[in-house]
């Protein structure tokens, strides 16, 4: 029996993958995926330390009210990866503390 | 202006300007929408989505192809009546449908309601939209109450779980574990399960023998009964183990998720002794129900009742031409929604028609509203976290997520600083003080200073670049 | 009345100037009650930035006093412990003046501030950057005032109030004072609250914007009025406003006596990494609406200071009412018209800052000792009495 998953639930035809990349590594992402489904779809499930202690930080709420995603899309801190939809190209960085160097 | 004045507003220019601006595209905003201009109001839908649906009809964007949607969806055929009729709305010219707008504040100024939104998804471009007339559908969002472990990465909330999958087609693990209360956990357990997931465990504190209580307000409801009887159903289909008047009480792992502990609650709530057993998963789907979003409601000097906004039978607000529908009036679920949405709806073209609405034109969508009022009313009694939930977070746990404030700090303000209240707690703690402003915590905070929860005052309901706010509305960058 | 207490003096309202007068009263060996209708800090102190400045005030009893007071902080910063715990920075202010005219009569003004002890240091338009390096290019330039600093205001006077338990004080918040109680003769004999009541010879009333309806509980009329102020706060940043940054025409604005809305940029960082942006001044009562053309002023000023706040988020806005008197002093020291009555309010935006001193020559006086400053301009009884129209 093949797996479940949730493109098969669907019948999903996606339209062919691009790519960011993501702290300098190359991931495939379909057209449409918030960053957050593209990086969870990779198997990264966290992309941001806290400025306090440094813990590791992913999708918490995953509808945009938590903050809990955030990181670093093109030079622009601070973005949460459950609401910005990936672009070809994108640029994506995990993110430190405030997301704001000096 | 006076109550009795409300939303006698007359409908002015209505061809620069439109009638009605609906904040939020979910059921409630697309049944105000459709139900106002089906009867020749200009519409303007304001949503923060690239697409209609909210968080109920959330689906695949279209570029995932998904040639059977439905599959992840409840009461598709609503839906399809809502997106058919929005388009021939749209077609028709009677409805504008602004995507990725995400609005911060909404305004009163001489009777003109003045919506101030950003452009998404960066959210620094401004749009202003001027509507004689609001409803706000601006839904709800989950709460969670805090527990060692919760912040750890794998550990979403169940609607997050949902809302990742129904969107992105994507699952947080491979092996997940659903736990809380109320009535989101059964479709998200089965929903994950569908989609490939494995499910260990669905754990629910609350005591479904309490429903007993209320055997008169399910009879009056068999939808709702074969509904949870479907879903009863999908979680046996799926061989997910049910544990109800349990709870996890502790997630483990360093870097992300690696098990849960979960344990029997006694009828006080407490950990049954030796009752504890660890889940290996790498994934924890939680929620202990749900708040609504009432910021923008609170700036414009709405009542509210509770942390709900309060409403009249037309669902007016007490601020003229103000109305509000949906999880924002309170907790009720999609199909309370669509009824309040289109009372909304006729009110408002009544209204901006200086007439008030026949009761008879809205006698449907009042009664489904009553009905599932009081059946959603029982469901709140019955799914409450267990008692003595806040006495029992432990000291070391962070209750605030953003700003990582332990709930010692949260007691030390309480019992040693002269704080009684959620305000002077954040004041004192950073407790709600971060990006969330306090929307994560605000429940966990009120529990622990032993206040009910109320909402606080957000003025901007999301954070609004200085630039922007610096601008005068309509004057370009 | 079920249960009463005795003490040396009550003081009523538990913000910053309370908490202050308790922890000086205290360690002066009285056995000090504080009372609030509230929570701690839940008036103006709650809504305020936690200034410490010397820099926007023109000599004279306010400078004598925010000079007295900022000394008073400082030893108590080196108190083990409590410089962290309330987030105490001595960083000092940065007025800046746009344009030569302002300059010159800022220069002035500071020169004036140096007369009556003021550290004033003139800072070149070319060295603006070396101490701010986000400030906005193309100022004349501006004055640093090393002595200003800032404290998280509500974590202030919750951890004074903390010291002065600790030095005997106790606290009763949620207790709200009904009745100013007095002798045949007409003296002050303690407070009436729907808890009980609490005898002392001495009241003091640091009830902030409420100061007014307190001194009428105890028969005197008291002209205390509320100015409202809003703050913007950002995202958190790492450190790039380092002083408290302002235009010089902020100083004409505290000064001032319109009723319209005036708003003047006071930018300034914090401990914790957001920026806090003010100020704000208007006299509408106690109207907590929130005004969106406001918070729009604020954020403009600011971006004019510093261009890079143009893209950094406003996370919330909150407001408060300053307490005001009619000739912007506070009214400190006792009332000669009630015996046993002492007044400790009406600080204005300037209450943190001026805290300590106040509490400190509140309990001189309470303690009969000489107040190390004339409290004459201070008065309480310096306002004539209102007539019937304009009410109080």
């Amino acid at each position: 029996m093949t797996p479940r998953t949730p493109m098969r639930l669907v019948r999903a035809r996606p339209e062919p993958p691009f790519t960011v990349t993501f702290d300098d590594r190359e991931i495939a992402v379909l057209p449409g995926q918030t960053i957050a489904a593209a990086l969870w779809s990779v198997g990264v499930m966290s992309w941001r330390t806290t400025r306090g202690s440094g813990e590791r930080r992913g999708v918490f709420c995953g509808i945009g009210v938590c903050f809990d995603c955030l990181l670093t899309v093109n030079g622009r801190p601070n973005q949460r990866a459950c609401l910005v939809r990936a672009e070809p190209g994108d640029v994506i960085r995990t993110q430190e503390g405030t997301g704001h160097h000096d | 202006m006076t109550d009795d004045r409300r939303g006698t507003v007359e409908p002015r220019g209505t061809t620069d300007r439109p009638g009605l601006a609906v904040i939020g595209a979910g059921p409630a905003g697309l049944a105000a929408a459709l139900a106002a201009a089906a009867r020749g109001v200009q519409v303007t839908l304001v949503d923060a989505a690239p697409e209609a649906g909210g968080q109920f009809y959330r689906r695949p964007a279209a570029g995932l192809g998904a040639r059977h949607p439905r599959a992840l969806h409840h009461q598709w055929r609503t839906w399809e009546r809502l997106r058919d009729g929005l388009a021939a709305h749209i077609e028709a010219g009677r409805v504008t449908h602004l995507t990725d707008h995400h609005v911060w504040c909404v305004e009163r100024e001489s009777g003109v309601l003045v919506v101030h939104a950003l452009l998404g998804p960066e959210q620094e471009e401004p749009v202003v939209v001027r509507a004689d007339a609001v409803v706000l559908a601006t839904g709800g969002y989950e709460k969670v109450l805090p527990f060692p472990g919760w912040t750890l990465p794998g550990v979403v909330t169940a609607g997050g779980a949902q809302a990742m999958l129904k969107g992105g087609l994507v699952l947080p693990g491979r092996t997940a574990v659903v736990a809380g209360t109320g009535p989101l956990l059964m479709p998200v357990a089965v929903g994950l399960a569908a989609a490939g997931a494995k499910v260990a465990a669905l754990v629910e504190s609350a005591d479904p023998r309490a429903f007993v209580r209320h055997a008169r307000v399910l009879a009056a409801h068999p939808g709702k009964v074969a509904e949870g009887a479907l879903y009863a159903a999908g979680l046996a289909r799926h061989r997910i183990g049910v544990h109800v008047r349990h709870a996890v009480v502790e997630a483990h792992g360093t870097d992300r998720l690696e098990a849960v502990t979960v344990a029997a609650l006694d009828t006080d709530g407490r950990v049954r002794d030796g009752s504890e057993w660890r889940v290996p998963c790498d994934s924890l789907a939680v929620g202990h129900g749900m708040l609504p979003h009432t910021d923008l409601a609170e700036t414009l000097g709405c009542r509210l009742d509770g942390v709900n906004v309060a409403v009249d039978d037309e669902q007016r607000t007490d601020v003229p031409g103000v109305w509000a529908a949906g999880e924002t009036t309170g907790i009720g679920g999609a199909v309370l929604s669509l009824a309040e949405g289109r009372i909304a709806g006729l009110s408002v073209a009544a209204r901006l028609d200086s007439r008030a609405p026949e009761p008879s034109s809205y006698a449907r969508p009042a009664n489904t509203r009553a009905g599932l009022r009081e059946f959603f009313a029982a469901v709140d009694n019955v799914c409450t976290p267990p008692a003595g939930w806040a006495e029992r977070i432990g000291d070391d746990t962070l209750v605030c997520r953003c700003e990582e404030v332990p709930a010692s700090a949260v007691r030390e303000a309480v019992d040693e600083l002269g704080a009684g209240d959620v305000r002077t707690v954040k004041l004192l703690t950073r407790a709600g003080m971060g990006w969330c402003q306090g929307r994560m915590c605000g429940p966990a905070v009120a529990g622990l200073a032993g206040c009910p929860t109320t909402p606080s005052r957000r003025p901007f309901a999301r954070p609004v670049p200085l630039g922007v706010l610096a601008r005068e509305p309509g004057e370009s960058p | 009345m079920s249960n009463s207490l005795t003490c040396d003096v009550v003081v009523v309202g538990a913000g910053m100037v309370g908490a202050a007068s308790a922890l000086y009263a205290a360690r002066a060996g009285l056995s000090a009650v504080l009372v609030d209708r509230g929570p701690v800090a839940g008036g103006t102190t709650g809504a305020g930035e936690g200034n410490l400045l010397v820099s926007d005030k023109e000599p004279g009893p306010e400078l004598d006093l925010a000079l007295l007071s900022g000394r008073l902080w400082a030893d108590l910063a080196a108190e083990p412990g409590v410089a962290g715990s309330v987030e105490y920075e001595a960083k000092g202010g940065l007025v800046v003046a746009a344009g030569p005219e302002g300059l010159t009569a800022l220069e002035g003004f500071a020169a004036a501030q140096r007369s009556a002890g003021v550290e004033a240091e003139s800072v070149a338009a070319g060295q603006l950057h070396d101490l701010e390096p986000y400030v906005a290019r193309g100022l004349a330039g501006g004055v640093l005032y090393p002595q200003d600093a800032q404290v998280m205001p509500t974590l202030a006077a919750a951890r004074l109030v903390r010291l002065a338990r600790t030095a005997g004080a106790s606290l009763r918040t949620g207790w709200t004072v009904t009745e100013v109680l007095r002798t045949a003769s007409g003296a002050v004999r303690g407070v009436r609250t729907p808890y009980g009541d609490i005898h002392a010879p001495a009241v003091v009333n640091a009830a902030g914007t409420w100061g007014g309806e307190l001194a009428a509980l105890a028969g005197v009329s008291l002209p205390v009025l509320p100015r409202r102020g809003f703050v913007l706060v950002t995202e958190p940043l790492p450190r790039r406003v380092r002083h408290k940054v302002y235009a010089a025409d902020y100083v004409a604005d505290v000064a001032s006596d319109s009723a319209a809305l005036q708003t003047s940029p006071v930018v300034e960082g914090t401990a914790a990494g957001p920026v806090l942006i003010g100020a704000s001044r208007e006299r509408v009562g106690f109207d907590r609406s929130f005004s969106l053309p406001v918070t729009r002023e604020l954020a403009a000023g600011a971006t004019r200071l510093f261009p890079f706040l143009a893209e950094v988020r406003a996370m919330r806005a909150y407001l408060g009412f300053r307490p005001y008197l009619p000739d912007h002093l506070p009214a400190v020291g006792p009332d000669p018209r009630v015996p046993g009555l002492f007044h400790a309010c009406g600080h204005e935006g300037a209450g943190i800052g001026l805290a300590t001193g106040t509490g400190h020559l509140i309990a001189q006086v309470l303690t009969d000792r000489t107040p190390d400053l004339d409290l004459a301009p201070f008065r309480p009884d310096r306002f004539p009495d209102p007539s019937p129209e304009e009410g109080s």
